[in-house]
């Protein structure tokens, strides 16, 4: 019986690492194939536009809204302190150094993420990517690079689109409709943003879009079982990332703070 | 030359006569277990240079995996896989790449890439792994699409396509770079009677026109046998039968009498 436990516990272990090592190999080599010449640049142009302009509708929605139920939470809460002129400051330090980064990354996960995994996914199971590999040409170069690139230059210009938005809807709500002075919102958000709150937005940016990009290829890259495979793929790209990208938020904040 | 689109009288690929020297594939003592299973057991295998081999069996007999074996898709558990003399497993994963400009292979559902069109789908090879300029390229398909009877389909998407039009684009793809060795996986599988002789009809054609060495993977059984030079039986894993068409077809082992008969009594039984 213990026998049988241990041989139970030991499989488990040496399964966890052999996934854990493939994804470290996949992640590794995605990198080593974006950075290193020749580069796809057409079909980096075209991810760029899936992962990026295609996403910019449901960034600026979700942006403007998020800013105008800061700034009217915002507005209520400091008027209780007499700080209401604060609202401002409130509204782009929450944007810029965690809702921004978060909420970018988040969306570019249910839009662009989970497509990333279904279609090369349904490459996987049609095998076209074992047909690439017949013809002698890498996978991860020709698919998983272009996007990993891809990825990390939209993924922060996004980021900074949703800030300016989410400042505008938070301009919108606290100005236009609880008649804040306008001098005063944008005068204490001047002062109080820094640099290095950009900055700081701007390298959580890029790791999320790594995160995203890396698990959701990798989901794809590796599906199996038919059509259930991609959708139970899909699913667990999406919810995986999520999560890394909210625990990551925490370490990142703890070791940028 | 026929149309390769329609049937045609019975095509011959001549007799099976001696390979010329060495096998250009050998597998020697392969074995894989997936998940828990042994897929492949001490398989021990000579594929002939220039000759069709066909590789028959029942569904899950292995024959798919046999087949990813021989182009180095998958690697084995134990044993060697050589191509001329050269271990495949030995081979790094860019030599692997460049190993792999040999041999063109034809995937059971015909693995085109949705995206792109059939003059495209066949293009691709070419744009990806030759320097030729646009006119190379234009001419190359052009040649390749009369030969697998496409021509003005050049426009079409495969979701356009019909089964035998899939697999015929497919093995223009697998064509095309002029490859030694094509692989062949189920070509036949799920098309009805006329457009299964029309893709055997053209398979024989394009072996007579490039004599490339072919390893095919089929079920049509009786008929591979007016096909091929070379006939392996697996099961189970292994190799239990192996050579020419008529040793195979008068083998007195039961499974392949079974097979070769498609008699329900026998060893398998499946009810």
């Amino acid at each position: 019986m213990l026998f049988r436990v241990a041989e139970w516990l030991g499989g488990k272990a040496l399964g966890a690492t052999r996934r854990l090592g493939r994804t470290g190999v996949f992640l590794s080599s995605a990198v080593r194939n974006a950075v290193v010449p020749p580069y796809r640049g057409r079909e980096i142009v075209k991810q760029i536009h899936f992962i990026g302009v295609k996403s910019l509708f449901v960034i600026v929605l979700t942006a403007a809204f998020t800013g105008m139920v800061l700034s009217l939470q915002g507005y209520y809460t400091l008027r209780k302190f007499g700080s209401e002129g604060l609202l401002g400051a409130v509204v782009a330090l929450s944007l810029i150094r965690e809702l921004g980064p978060v909420l970018t990354a988040l969306m570019v996960t249910g839009r662009a993420g989970s497509a990333l995994t279904a279609e090369i996914g349904i490459m996987r199971i049609g095998e076209q990517i074992d047909s690439l590999e017949t013809m002698g040409i890498d996978p991860v170069r020709f698919l998983v690079a272009p996007r990993f690139v891809a990825a990390l230059v939209s993924v922060p210009l996004l980021t900074a689109i949703f800030d300016v938005v989410g400042i505008y809807g938070g301009y919108l709500v606290g100005v236009k409709l609880l008649g804040l002075d306008p001098g005063q919102y944008f005068g204490h958000m001047r002062s109080s943003v820094e640099l290095v709150d950009v900055i700081n937005g701007v390298w959580k940016s890029i790791a999320f879009s790594l995160l995203i990009v890396w698990v959701c290829t990798f989901k794809g890259f590796f599906t199996e079982r038919g059509a259930e495979g991609v959708s139970r793929a899909t699913t667990s790209a999406v919810v995986i990332s999520s999560v890394l990208v909210l625990v990551g938020d925490y370490v990142l904040t703890s070791v940028l703070l | 030359m026929s149309d390769p689109g329609i049937p045609c009288e019975p095509c011959s690929v001549g007799p099976p006569g001696d390979p010329e020297g060495e096998p250009i594939l050998r597998l020697e003592g392969v074995e894989t277990v997936l998940e828990g299973k042994k897929v492949l057991d001490h398989i021990d295998l000579d594929v002939p240079r220039n000759r069709i081999t066909a590789i028959i069996g029942l569904s899950g007999a292995g024959k798919s995996v046999l087949l990813r074996h021989m182009i180095g898709l998958m690697k084995p558990d134990r044993g060697r896989v050589l191509l001329d003399g050269a271990d495949l497993m030995k081979y790094s994963r860019k030599e692997l790449f460049e190993v792999r400009k040999r041999f063109g292979m034809l995937f059971q559902s015909g693995a085109l890439f949705d995206s792109l069109d059939v003059f495209e789908n066949v293009a691709f090879p070419l744009r990806e792994k030759t320097n030729l300029d646009e006119t190379g390229i234009r001419e190359r398909v052009r040649v390749i699409l009369r030969k697998v009877g496409l021509e003005g389909s050049e426009e079409k998407f495969p979701d356009e396509l019909s089964g035998g039009m899939v697999r015929r684009v497919a093995l223009a793809r697998a064509m095309v770079m002029d490859p030694e060795i094509i692989l062949l996986d189920e070509p036949t599988t799920g098309l009805d009677p006329i457009i299964r002789n029309s893709i055997l009809n053209l398979i024989c054609r394009t072996y007579q026109d490039h004599k490339f060495t072919m390893v095919m993977i089929s079920h049509d059984i009786p008929d591979i046998f007016h096909w091929c030079h070379h006939v392996v039986v697996v099961h189970g894993g292994k190799v239990i039968e192996a050579g020419s068409p008529e040793a195979v077809r008068n083998s007195t082992n039961p499974f392949v009498r079974q097979l070769v008969e498609g008699d329900i009594h026998g060893p398998v039984q499946l009810m």
